[in-house]
This record gives structure tokens, C-alpha cells and sequence, in this order.
């Protein structure tokens, strides 16, 4: 893909209408892979919700009023390994969180490197795909400034974001470079508690809870990421639902 | 042979969305249901979880492992629900047929007719068997309200359950009064729904099935020999 369509496909130009369509399905061929009719199905979803959001809209943010008073938690709430065990007792100094892959300059961030970037606070609805819903307000650094700072190369097409607790996901850049995709340590006020991810999760606020991954652990930007795992693309796939997780 | 003319006969199009729609409405009723075993309670406004209090808790069974298929199922039938749902809406009005066959009649809106159609539905006495000439109108009514109230508000109140549709579409959540009043929204309306076809599929088994189920397979109500009788 050339950097010219990749500009429009970042920036959402007003020309995107068959574009979008079409890149949809460039994006399904070069990304994750899903064979039969519920690829065919996942293709349509995809290529429908990028042509209406094509002008990258935010989604709805609220007051600090409308935060839920209980935001379930599921899956890990306390991650089993000892690496991040001890790394918890110390307030998460020595936590690092790397950078790399498709990037001009691969870093690790600490967590206090992380918080002197420009912050970014959103009060959003996360909706779960068991149906359940809270409000939540996150404060962190958007990803796209992250990765900005170490240089995307030209190549690169999608973010691999793995986790402490061993879950991994990919992200085009349509979605890692969103504003509102950031990279969240503080929860409600206060620190981003360990059973919602601590120090570090991600928030995708345009896709259901289970792309919002928690405890994060490194960060790859790559060309495509057909050849990861089973190929769909992330670990939730390969349990049998979307990559792609806008509906 | 005027009788014969008279008879109402479902044109190719309608039988062919008929039956498209009836595999896709199964197959959303049976995932729907999967997916709503994870969490079958019933909330108003944005938000609503095991641990909030609920407007309506389901006498079902917990179990949130079915939600894996039951999506992928959902979202394949929805979208052979829309798009047959729009090839036919556009044959529907283009066709005269909205107008023609599903709006009732002026006779047909007079009290009187109705509440004769009301007692005759109460007996269980046939009313919509195939010979007839025209739909009565409180199968026209009922026709009318799954097609313009009941289709678009189960695809508005499920595309607001959409976090991707909503950032494009925030009000969305406007017209429903947030996400959860969104899906308990679908709810209502698939039980509705399911209460139409109750009602549908025993009105074609109270009515002659057999003549019926040819009538809307195969176009022609009678057997042929027995038309050219």
C-alpha cells in the first residue's frame, strides 16, 4: 500500500467511499485471515463501519458524574507471574513496556516516561460482548504519540499488542492511530488498578471490551499479520470470534 | 375462472424473501437467545451489569460460553435479514404490493368489519384460507407492524449495541435512551416478533396448511388438476 493511500486511510478523506470498501477487503487479505462465511460476514461489518467512519469521529465522552459505580472485571484480575508479581510490590518501577518492530528507534518506556507525554482524559462507555456496559474514565498517553516518537516506518500496517497474562491482539492503524486509542494508566482519578490492568492497558473505544487489552507488555508494529498464531489475527479469533470488533 | 383470478398468489420475489427471511429469522432468534444467556437481565440507560440492578431478570440460566458462535451466527443472519429485508422493501413499493395488498381496504376500516374479523380470529374459525381473495385486515394490521415498526426498530436498537455504528451515529443512543435501554429494546421486540409467528404459523394450520404452504412455495394455492377442474 502506498503512502499516499495510507495517508487517506489515516486521515479519512472525503474520497474515501469506494476506497474504504475496498480497502476492507485489501486489509482482510494482507491482515488476519478468516476462511468460509463468517469471514464473508466479518469482510461486510469491516468494510461498512470504515466507510461511516471514515472522518474518524470520537465516540461519545462524558462527565465525570456519569462514571459507574462498579466496573465489572473479567478474565485475569490479578496476573500469576512472578515477574509481574515483583514488579507490583514495587510499585511497577521497574516495569518497561518495549517498543519495537516496524519503528525507526525501538525503545522501553517506564511508566514514568509514559506519564510526562501529553495525557489524554476520556470518560467512555465500554460495552462487553456479554452484553454488559459501565462508564469509566481512563487518562494515558495516545498510543499514535507513542508511536510517533519512535518512528513508524513506512511499512509498517499494524500495531501486536501482547499481554502479561499471555492474550495478544492486532490493530491496523486505522484504529491504533484513533485519539482515542491510548495507552491507560489512570483509572477514574487514580492509578489504573491491577484488576483493570495495571500499570498499563489499552483503550479502543470504538470496538467491544475484549480489544481494550489489559496489563499490557510489549508493543510490535508490523507489515501484516497473517503469518501470527493461526493467522486471524489475534487470540481471540483463534477462539472463534472477530478480529475485528466493532459490532 | 374469475375465481381462480381472484385467488391472492404470492409472486416469485415474495415467496423467495419469505423463505430467506424465515432461515435468517430462526437463526437470529436461536443465537440471539445464546448470546442473551450471558447476561439475562434487562436494563434501562447506558449501563448494566450482573452486579447493577436490573429492570428484569430472565428466569434463565447463566452461561457465557455461547456467545462465540452465537455472534458469528448473529451477525451472518443480520445481514442476510438486511439486505433480503431491502430487496424486498424495494419490490414491495415498487411493485404496487405495499399498497395494493398489505394496506387494508376502506371496507376493511370500518368497525364493524373489523370487530367481525376480531370475532371470527376468537372462534378459530378460518378466515385467511387460500381461496380468498384479498388478506383479512387484521392479518394486513399485523403484516404492517412487524414490516414498518417492529424490522426497523429490532435492526435500529441492535445496531446501537454496535460501538462502531455509534461513534458514526451517536444518536442512536439518543433515540433509544442509551445502549442498554438499546437492548432491552430487542428484547421487546424479538418477543414480539416470536408472538407473530405463534400466531402466524397457527393461522396457516388452522386455515388449511396444506393449500397455504403450496400457495407459498410454490405460487399456486390449488394443485393445478384440481384448478382446471
Amino acid at each position: 500500500m502506498s503512502a499516499f493511500t495510507r495517508r487517506r486511510l489515516l486521515l479519512g478523506s472525503s474520497a474515501f467511499g469506494l476506497g474504504g470498501v475496498l480497502g476492507g477487503c485489501e486489509l482482510i487479505e494482507q491482515g488476519p485471515r478468516r476462511p468460509g462465511l463468517y469471514g464473508l460476514s466479518d469482510t461486510l461489518t469491516l468494510a461498512t463501519q470504515r466507510f461511516l467512519l471514515r472522518d474518524q469521529p470520537l465516540v461519545r465522552e462524558f462527565g465525570p458524574e456519569a462514571i459507574s459505580a462498579v466496573f465489572p472485571t473479567i478474565n485475569t484480575t490479578d496476573p500469576d507471574d512472578p515477574a509481574y508479581r515483583r514488579s507490583k510490590a514495587s510499585g511497577f518501577a521497574d516495569w518497561r513496556l518495549p517498543v519495537r518492530g516496524l519503528v525507526e528507534r525501538p525503545a522501553a518506556f517506564s511508566l514514568a516516561e509514559l506519564k510526562a507525554m501529553p495525557a489524554r482524559t476520556q470518560v467512555t462507555l465500554h460495552a462487553c460482548e456479554q452484553g454488559w456496559s459501565a462508564i469509566g474514565g481512563w487518562t494515558g498517553v495516545p498510543l499514535s504519540h507513542v508511536l510517533a516518537s519512535v518512528g513508524l516506518k513506512p511499512e509498517a500496517r499494524f500495531i501486536v499488542i501482547r499481554t502479561v497474562d499471555g492474550w495478544w491482539d492486532s490493530y491496523d492503524l486505522f484504529d491504533a492511530l484513533h485519539p482515542q486509542t491510548i495507552l491507560a494508566y489512570g483509572m477514574n482519578g487514580g492509578d489504573l488498578p491491577v484488576a483493570h490492568g495495571a500499570p498499563v492497558r489499552l483503550r479502543v473505544e470504538r470496538q467491544l471490551g475484549y480489544k481494550s487489552l489489559k496489563y499490557l507488555a510489549s508493543i510490535e508494529a508490523t507489515d501484516r499479520v497473517d503469518g501470527l498464531g493461526q493467522g486471524r489475527g489475534s487470540m481471540v479469533s483463534e477462539l472463534g470470534f472477530s478480529w475485528y470488533a466493532g459490532i | 375462472m374469475t375465481a381462480r383470478a381472484r385467488t391472492v398468489r404470492h409472486p416469485l420475489w415474495v415467496r423467495l424473501t419469505h423463505w430467506v427471511n424465515a432461515g435468517a429469522f430462526l437463526a437470529l432468534l436461536v443465537s440471539g437467545f445464546a448470546i442473551l444467556l450471558a447476561l439475562p437481565r434487562l436494563f434501562w440507560g447506558e449501563t448494566g451489569s450482573n452486579s447493577a440492578p436490573a429492570w428484569l431478570v430472565l428466569p434463565l440460566p447463566v452461561n457465557l460460553e455461547q456467545t462465540g458462535w452465537g455472534r458469528n451466527l448473529h451477525f451472518l443472519a443480520a445481514w442476510i435479514f438486511v439486505i433480503n429485508g431491502a430487496l424486498y422493501g424495494l419490490a414491495a413499493l415498487a411493485s404496487g404490493h405495499l399498497l395494493r395488498r398489505l394496506t387494508p381496504d376502506r371496507d376493511q376500516l370500518h368497525p364493524r368489519h373489523i370487530a367481525a374479523d376480531l370475532r371470527a380470529h376468537l372462534r378459530l374459525t378460518g378466515s385467511g384460507a387460500a381461496g380468498a381473495s384479498r388478506y383479512n385486515v387484521l392479518q394486513k394490521l399485523a403484516y404492517l407492524a412487524v414490516l414498518l415498526v417492529l424490522a426497523p426498530v429490532m435492526l435500529l436498537s441492535g445496531l446501537t449495541m454496535s460501538p462502531g455504528v455509534t461513534a458514526a451515529y451517536p444518536e442512536l443512543f439518543t433515540l433509544f435512551g442509551g445502549r442498554q435501554s438499546a437492548r432491552t429494546v430487542h428484547f421487546l421486540s424479538a418477543a414480539l416478533l416470536v408472538a407473530f409467528l405463534l400466531v402466524h404459523v397457527w393461522q396457516v394450520l388452522a386455515n388449511g396448511p396444506r393449500a397455504l404452504m403450496r400457495g407459498m412455495i410454490t405460487g399456486r394455492p390449488v394443485a393445478p388438476r384440481e384448478e382446471t377442474r
